[in-house]
């Protein structure tokens, strides 16, 4: 038999890892690197363009627009993670209970999340915008729609966004409170702990590792939210619903900021990375007195 | 999960003998809230404009005739086949890639990262992208895959696999805790190079997580808008982003509009009936790993 020369384990590990790291280099960090250079640019996405230094950013604490994308999105970012997680936990609670037909309710109760969020935003914006009006006509309201109205159309993205998500977290907290034992409600009710109380001392504290994973997965995917504001509003009526991925992309694709809302998408990150790890710390702490 | 899942269920019902009638009752009203914009995109697609009237009864009430053509006619509009092979080819390629890829730098770091502080960096390195917005890379990336000639679907496929990649690996070499390294050990003293080693053992046994891995990825890329849209900008659609590109097509008729919709959701609708458990499953196990 030829004794063929054969590579050592390091040598195989890096021969696997060099390449692939290498393709995520070229792809995820070398972009990064160029929006971070380029957010010091007044580079307007063609042409030349000249070094402005902190310009941008200076810029960024005094634009109207971007403070309003911000306020709208954090504004819709905190109230869907809060009405998401509150009726998915109570869906999860419900499914989980002594039900009839409980695997084909969970099935059912899963489907907005495999559905495609733009496609989703459209269906909606329709119902929105013909439906729900000729319901409050009927019912002798004014019969306009929320989309057009500059204090409610965030309102209407809230009620999308939390539809597809309240599918993933239930499926979450159903596994999380899987994980809590009989004995554990056992020696509840021996103790007298019922209904809400039940809840709040036995059942919650135990699920808090999934409750930390809904928080987090929700905040970073509504901060993000794009889909829908392109298939509902368009940033509109009158900018209330401009997103900040919408307005990176809008401004900085096609209307001259490539500089400037580089910039934006660089503080964005930032505010990304903060609230991310100030909630892993919080839950953190959290997990630890237990 | 599965398995434990139905263990739970029959469980629950042996023990306690009555059902909770109540709780069952609230949670299929609950459907209602899901079923709902299901219902009437289905009526809708159906209908013919000269159907659609302002009155509640009207919105409701069911198309008079089940008439295919809105379907037709929607296909023709959005080359709906083409989007549909479009849609197919990035997401099986991509999810073949990240299996591939993933499931190889997952394994290296997962065995290494313990021991060799350079791994270890590279694995927080590798995962702290998932931080990373597509807002800040969408606009350099443009007029980098421009310049490789990759503003394509090839392109989007190796973005996919670059995007996914930190979850994937998390993921991968999380799992690879719970294999136990004698089993390479193992083969590795029979001979077997450590390649033919991950092939031939590590590879197979992951499987549970390669499946975790797939659906995650597959539902991920199937749906996404934003990556095609700026990459591609417009050259090749797929089945979501013909829905955008078609918008202006569809003008007032909503019967057309909401038929392509239908389309689009179809595949992805008719896929999750048919693998319920598994999606159920791997979405589970990618959360709370």
């Amino acid at each position: 038999m030829k004794k063929e020369r054969r590579l050592s384990r390091n040598q195989t590990y890096m021969l696997i890892t060099i390449p692939i790291v290498a393709l995520f280099f070229l792809f995820n960090t070398l972009p990064l690197i160029q929006g971070v250079i380029y957010s010091f640019t007044n580079f307007k996405g063609y042409g030349d363009f000249d070094w402005v230094g902190l310009r941008n950013y200076m810029d960024l604490f005094t634009d109207a627009r971007v403070g309003k994308s911000y306020w709208f999105t954090f504004r819709l970012a905190v109230l869907s993670t809060i009405v998401t997680n509150v009726i998915s936990l109570m869906l999860a609670i419900g499914l989980n209970s002594k039900i009839k037909f409980k695997n084909t309710l969970r099935g059912m109760y899963f489907i907005p999340n495999v559905l495609g969020s733009l496609v989703v935003g459209y269906i909606f914006s329709y119902i929105f915008t013909y439906i729900f009006p000729a319901f409050t006509k009927m019912l002798g309201g004014e019969g306009t729609s929320m989309l057009s109205s500059t204090s409610w159309a965030w309102v209407a993205i809230v009620i999308v966004c939390a539809w597809q998500s309240i599918a993933m977290n239930t499926i979450i907290y159903i596994s999380g409170l899987q994980t809590v034992p009989e004995d554990v409600y056992e020696a509840g009710s021996i103790d007298g702990a019922t209904g809400w109380k039940k809840f709040k001392h036995l059942t919650f504290p135990l699920i808090i590792p999934f409750f930390s994973i809904n928080m987090v997965l929700c905040m970073k995917n509504f901060l993000m939210v794009f889909d829908q504001i392109v298939a509902m509003t368009s940033g509109g009526p009158a900018q209330s619903t401009e997103s900040i991925s919408f307005l990176i992309y809008n401004n900085g694709m096609s209307g001259g900021q490539f500089g400037f809302q580089s910039a934006n998408a660089v503080l964005f990150f930032v505010v990304i990375v903060v609230i991310s790890v100030l909630q892993l710390n919080f839950t953190n702490k959290k997990g630890e007195q237990l | 999960m599965n398995n434990n899942d139905q263990k739970m269920s029959k469980k629950n019902l042996k023990n306690s003998g009555h059902v909770n009638w109540p709780v069952t009752i609230l949670l299929i009203l609950g459907l209602s809230t899901i079923i709902f914009p299901l219902y009437m995109t289905v009526v809708i697609a159906f209908k013919q404009p000269s159907e659609m009237t302002n009155s509640i009864s009207g919105i409701l009430s069911l198309p008079k005739s089940w008439s295919l053509a809105n379907f037709k006619e929607a296909m023709e509009v959005t080359d709906f086949w083409n989007s549909l092979g479009n849609s197919l080819l990035i997401t099986v390629a991509t999810v073949a890639l990240s299996i591939v890829l993933h499931s190889m730098l997952g394994y290296v770091l997962g065995r290494t990262q313990a021991k060799k502080k350079g791994y270890k960096l590279i694995y927080f390195y590798v995962v702290s992208g998932m931080f990373v917005p597509f807002a800040i890379l969408m606009m350099p990336l443009v007029k980098q895959t421009a310049i490789l000639h990759l503003d394509n679907m090839l392109g989007v496929v190796i973005l996919y696999t670059v995007f996914y990649m930190p979850m994937n690996v998390m993921l991968y070499s999380g799992y690879l805790t719970n294999i136990p390294v004698a089993l390479e050990e193992a083969a590795y003293v029979d001979g077997a190079s450590t390649w033919r080693t991950y092939w031939q053992t590590i590879f197979p046994i992951m499987k549970p997580m390669h499946a975790t891995v797939a659906i995650l990825t597959a539902l991920g890329t199937w749906n996404d808008v934003m990556t095609p849209l700026v990459i591609m900008s417009g050259s090749k659609n797929t089945l979501p982003l013909a829905q955008l590109s078609f918008q202006t097509q569809f003008g007032a008729n909503y019967n057309l509009a909401f038929a392509s919709y239908l389309l689009a959701l179809l595949p992805i609708i008719i896929f999750y009936l048919i693998c319920q458990k598994q999606i159920l499953g791997g979405v589970v196990n990618g959360a709370v790993k």
